[in-house]
């Protein structure tokens, strides 16, 4: 039962009052994209054993969606952000560089 | 035989005798006693039968870890199997039942099964898949099937009640023994909120039975002044019979309480689920015994040295006259000991150590009992029960030098720490070299939310066997005075060099009955993980998740891999620590309770008319209005026709109701929609469709601009939620810099179609705002005055009649519908269910979402072309319905179908094609996917999807008909009803 805060309310909440989004920072490829961006946009997920960028929402709270930036083998939580945001800010990725120095995570590292 | 003893057990109230029953037959025990203590006080050592072999079996332990034991406990709506007999307190009346056996516990037909060891070794439950073929039908299932399996499931609804708790606490302590209460004690003081849990029924753990002296006092009265301290802080609560079951993900701890098993007629829950969240977690899990592999350690009467030694000390219970005691360690001597205090026999202590000189055996040697070290166990003699044991050296093969008469054997292969909860959630182990056992890591504890240890271990959890250093782990330097132990010697199989023919009956699991040889053999066969090897041989997959099985299957493992145990490592231990009931997990969310019913202001009229329901969502609408004796299907022709003949009423408040506002809603819903909301006139209405990014249809209705920058969006009754999620998941991640508003209204309405010729005389004769052809064409709405209620009126159509949407404020809805019913009660207005309604829409080929769409299907793919504005630069899925398989030219396409002499096709029947595929199963080139009977047409009608179906009108098709065989269809224009438009036009 994962613990998240909900950077728009500041409600730290259980996992039982949020809903999963899928991958973080997917852009979208519109009308106009080639058959092989929209298969990444469409089909292509990162499945890291370690740092990861997700999506959840507030479901059963504000009902705001935001980004958290997550462990996926140790659980540890490096923050949480706002959604209207298309890369994690400076001090999410200062986080992760602490516990997992030279990380890469698609263009972001 | 095993027997109560006149004086003695610390924990009986021989004041209170209490009545039971085993398999019908009337025993008695006192209040305290388990339900194994007192089978045991009344000579029942015989309680259950394997899950494989069905070899008979007795107690092995004393509590949670017992994995013989399982019985049936209560009867009827109480009944429930798969009980641990050592974990239920005994209570007047309580009936018992023993499982796993046919015809009777003492002469069991499936025994026969244990003749045939040889036959089923490790893996059999694989080996058997694969060859003959035949042997599966005929031999290997219908013995698997009646062997397998343990109790048998309750045949009544759980009579129970159950709750939930959700706590909060700075600090929540699993175990009561002394390390936890010493941990209590260091906490309370410091003024923390400690909640400290015990799964017995009973404070003090092992020491109030091995009585060592703590801070100059007895180990009971230092635990009663330990309580009394705890009892007086505010800050401390502390709960018996509330087992710890899980600790999960970010420190999540799930904690059972049986609330009232033991006094089955108090009234309030029966057991209470407990959801913890603890800044802090303390385990202060004490060890479980080990027991030692030698030929025959399965015959009733083979215990653990320390489940002897309860029973004696607890419950006043003699194993036998004689019980022969055999040990790799010290601890066991306390058996001995104990036994010789009560003056029972212990002929000998098997010692397979070479050398035994500790402080307890020498006790033992003063008491005079015959202490033979460097021996092992061979073999034990008896069936049902202990007879004897044959003695031989430790370092041989097996050859018997000594036969020695006894009833009872107490073994004791050393301790392991209870380390479940720490690795449930991640912690590791490390392997302690000296006490030859498994402990916490701290370094690599389980880890939360901030990448801070979620779990701490104290006491014998963490490796600190005895009583001081226990004490001193938990925070509390004390004087104790326990005698000095000497090492234990890693011994795992007895005598080390015995052959197969032994180690075929050295059991490791005894509930699934995997002996050592089993574990071998999956060594030899490649199963060298110990994942692998776990799964393959069934170790530790029992109900008691391998608690006394664990590492000496891993020891045996790494034998004969050659390997260290550390390097061949534990398996994974997963939640629930035992078994919890499934009431519990379930809580007060049953029945009525399991999910709230939504209702619309008109759901009590309904119930009052005959309503049968159908579910749709969390909502209950009516499916039709059974008048009289009418079924369902006359209910439904004669709602029909009334709306095709004169007019009908229906409920369709359910229908999603989406505002969507702002400066650049317009924009916005046009990225929603596959067409152009952003074009519709102030009161106007347009059907529109909603895709998602894979381009598939997932919604439609109307949407009416009610204002500049206003619209209301219809959704599915199912839809409304998820399309308002879906709208704010673009409008918060995607298109954040958008100036929208949405608001899901849904509830904030009531909303009644009126449908059929006479709608517009319905609604005339209500009085109020003009309803005219000329004021409110199809597809306009208006807002105004009906009948003396405020109403927003739209002119839109599900059934392809004349018909209006009136939407009135939902506490207005019951006085709407009642002022309808009023109104058109001269043309016999009739209420129609969602039943007629979808007849009458499939009459008009009106698709469905749920039944022309399966979330694979495109607009394009139900001739749906025209409601896309194919000239907008973009629209959700727009881009995902230009890849090649969805601008496919086969992809099946949406026609109405008319079965041969009227027959009404099977729901979700296939439309078959020429030949067979690679599984000789019949091509297909379609499906159904509304089918019913029209009262309209007084025939069968159906929606269908099929390749290039469109240009098929009138060719005859072969469609399954559910039983092998084919139903000829002619393939037709979906639209069957008032093509021209005239009467929804009217
Ligand atoms: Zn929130």
């Amino acid at each position: 039962m994962l613990i998240l805060t909900c950077p728009c309310c500041g409600v730290t909440a259980d996992e039982t009052e949020l809903a999963g989004g899928g991958e973080a920072h997917v852009r979208r490829a519109g009308p106009g994209a080639s058959e092989s961006e929209v298969e990444d946009y469409l089909f292509m997920r990162e499945n890291p054993r370690g740092p990861h960028f997700e999506r959840w929402r507030h479901a059963y709270g504000c009902g705001k969606w935001f980004l958290a930036a997550r462990d996926t083998a140790t659980l540890e939580v490096f923050g949480t952000y706002p959604a209207q945001t298309t890369e994690p800010p400076e001090h999410i990725r200062a986080a992760i560089t602490e516990r997992h120095p030279g990380w890469r995570w698609r263009d972001f590292s | 035989m095993s027997a109560r003893l006149p004086t003695g057990g610390r924990l009986l109230d021989r004041s209170q005798p209490l009545d039971f029953t085993f398999d019908g037959k009337r025993l008695h025990g006192y209040a305290g006693d388990t339900l194994a203590s007192a089978l045991l006080g009344q000579g029942q050592m015989l309680l259950g039968r394997s899950f494989k072999y069905h070899q008979p079996r007795g107690l092995v332990a004393s509590g949670a870890e017992e994995p013989n034991a399982l019985v049936g406990l209560g009867e009827g709506a109480f009944f429930e199997p798969n009980q641990r007999a050592t974990a239920a307190e005994l209570h007047a009346g309580l009936t018992a039942t023993s499982q796993n056996h046919w015809p009777s516990l003492e002469h069991d037909v499936g025994a026969v099964n244990s003749a045939l060891t040889r036959f089923l070794p490790a893996g059999f439950y694989y080996k058997t898949f694969l060859w003959p073929r035949s042997f599966w039908k005929h031999v290997y299932e219908p013995f698997i099937r009646q062997s397998a399996g343990l109790g048998k499931p309750p045949q009544e609804a759980d009579g129970s009640t159950y709750e939930h708790f959700h706590v909060h606490v700075d600090l929540v302590i699993v175990g009561g023994g002394i390390s936890g209460l010493a941990a209590a004690l260091t906490a309370g003081r410091e003024g923390r909120e400690v909640l400290l849990i015990e799964q017995t029924a009973h404070w003090g753990g092992r020491a109030v039975v091995d009585a060592p002296q703590i801070d100059g006092q007895s180990a009971e009265d230092w635990v009663k002044s330990a309580l009394q301290e705890l009892e007086t802080m505010a800050n401390v609560r502390m709960r018996t019979r509330t087992m710890a079951s899980g600790l999960y993900d970010h420190g999540y701890l799930m904690a059972y309480e049986r609330v009232s098993d033991h006094a089955p007629a108090t009234p309030g829950p029966r057991h209470r689920l407990w959801r913890i969240r603890a800044e802090e977690t303390r385990l202060a899990t004490g060890a479980l015994e080990r027991p030692l592999s030698f030929a025959g350690n399965d015959v009733p009467g083979v215990m653990l040295a320390s489940a002897v030694r309860d029973y004696l000390v607890n419950w006043a219970i003699s194993p036998g006259d004689r019980t022969v005691v055999v040990t790799n360690n010290d601890d066991a001597y306390r058996t001995a000991l104990a036994l010789y205090r009560a003056g029972l026999a212990v002929p000998v202590i098997v010692d397979a150590r070479p050398q035994v000189t500790g402080a307890l055996p020498q006790a033992a040697r003063d008491a005079g009992i015959r202490v033979e070290p460097g021996r092992a166990i061979v073999k034990v003699d008896g069936k049902k029960r202990v007879t004897g044991v044959e003695i031989g050296l430790q370092l041989g093969e097996g050859g018997a030098m000594e036969h020695i008469a006894c009833d009872a054997v107490a073994m004791s292969g050393g301790w392991s720490p209870a380390v479940h909860l720490w690795s449930h959630c991640g912690g590791k182990l490390t392997w302690d070299e000296a006490q030859a056992l498994f402990r916490p890591d701290a370094s690599r504890p389980p880890r939360g939310d901030k990448g801070q240890p979620i779990a701490s271990v104290t006491g014998t959890a963490n490796g600190h066997l005895g009583t001081a250093a226990a004490l001193a782990d938990a925070g509390l330097e004390l004087d104790v005075s326990e005698p000095a132990e000497e090492p234990m010697a890693p011994v795992w199989i007895m005598p080390q060099g015995a052959g197969p023919a032994l180690k075929r009956k050295m059991f490791l699991d005894y509930q699934n009955d995997v002996k050592v040889s089993d574990v071998e053999l999956a060594a030899r066969e490649g199963y060298e993980s110990v994942e692998h090897a776990k799964r393959y041989t069934t170790l530790g997959m029992a109900t008691d998740q391998g608690k006394l099985s664990n590492i000496n299957g891993l020891a045996v493992l790494s034998g004969a891999l050659n390997a260290a145990i550390p390097a061949t490592g534990t398996t994974t231990f997963r939640p629930p620590y035992t078994p919890i009931s499934m009431g519990s997990i379930a809580g007060a969310a049953r029945g009525p309770l399991f999910q709230p019913v939504r209702r619309t202001p008109i759901h009590g009229w309904h119930e009052a008319n005959g309503a049968t329901w159908e579910p749709v969502g969390q909502w209950r609408r009516p499916y039709a209005y059974l008048k009289g004796a009418e079924d369902r299907h006359t209910a439904v022709t004669r709602e029909v026709q009334a709306v095709r003949n004169s007019v009908g009423l229906l409920d369709a408040s359910t229908l999603g109701k989406i505002v969507v506002k702002g400066p650049d809603a317009g924009r916005f819903l046009d990225m929603i929609y596959t067409g152009r909301p952003s074009s519709i006139a102030v009161g106007k209405c347009r059907y529109g469709l909603i895709c998602n990014e894979n381009g598939f249809l997932v919604d439609d209705g109307v949407v009416a601009r009610l204002a500049e920058d206003t619209w209301l969006c219809h959704t599915t009754t199912g839809g409304a939620e998820h399309i308002h999620a879906h709208m704010e998941d673009w409008l918060q991640c995607e298109w954040w810099d958008w100036q929208v508003y949405t608001a899901n209204v849904t509830e904030e309405w009531a909303q009644v179609a009126v449908a059929g010729p006479k709608a517009r005389a319905v609604l005339e004769s209500l009085g109020g705002m003009d309803v005219s052809k000329a004021a409110l064409p199809f597809m306009t709405w208006a807002e105004g005055e009906l009948g003396g209620l405020p109403a927003r009126v739209f002119r839109i159509s599900f059934s392809g009649e004349l018909s209006y949407e009136i939407a009135v404020p939902a506490d207005r809805g019951m006085e709407l519908w009642e002022a309808l019913l009023q109104a058109g009660a001269a043309h016999g207005v009739t209420p129609y269910g969602t039943e007629a309604m979808h007849v009458l829409r499939a009459e008009k080929g009106f698709i469905m979402i749920g039944e022309e769409t399966d979330g694979t299907i495109i607009p394009q793919d139900l001739n749906l072309g025209w409601a896309i504005a194919k000239k907008k630069e973009d629209y959700l899925g727009k881009r995902a319905q230009e890849r090649p398989h969805m601008a496919d030219p086969k992809r099946w396409k949406l026609v109405g179908l008319e079965a041969d002499g009227g027959a009404v096709l099977p729901e979700g029947a296939y439309i078959m094609a020429p030949g067979e595929n690679a599984n000789g199963q019949r091509h297909t080139q379609g499906r159904v996917t509304s089918t019913y009977y029209s009262p309209t047409f007084g025939r069968g009608i159906a929606m269908a999807l099929l390749i290039h179906g469109p240009d098929r009108m009138g060719e005859m098709v072969e469609v399954t008909d559910g039983q092998g065989g084919a139903i000829t269809a002619r393939v037709c224009d979906p639209v069957l009803y008032d093509r021209e438009g005239e009467r929804l036009d009217g």
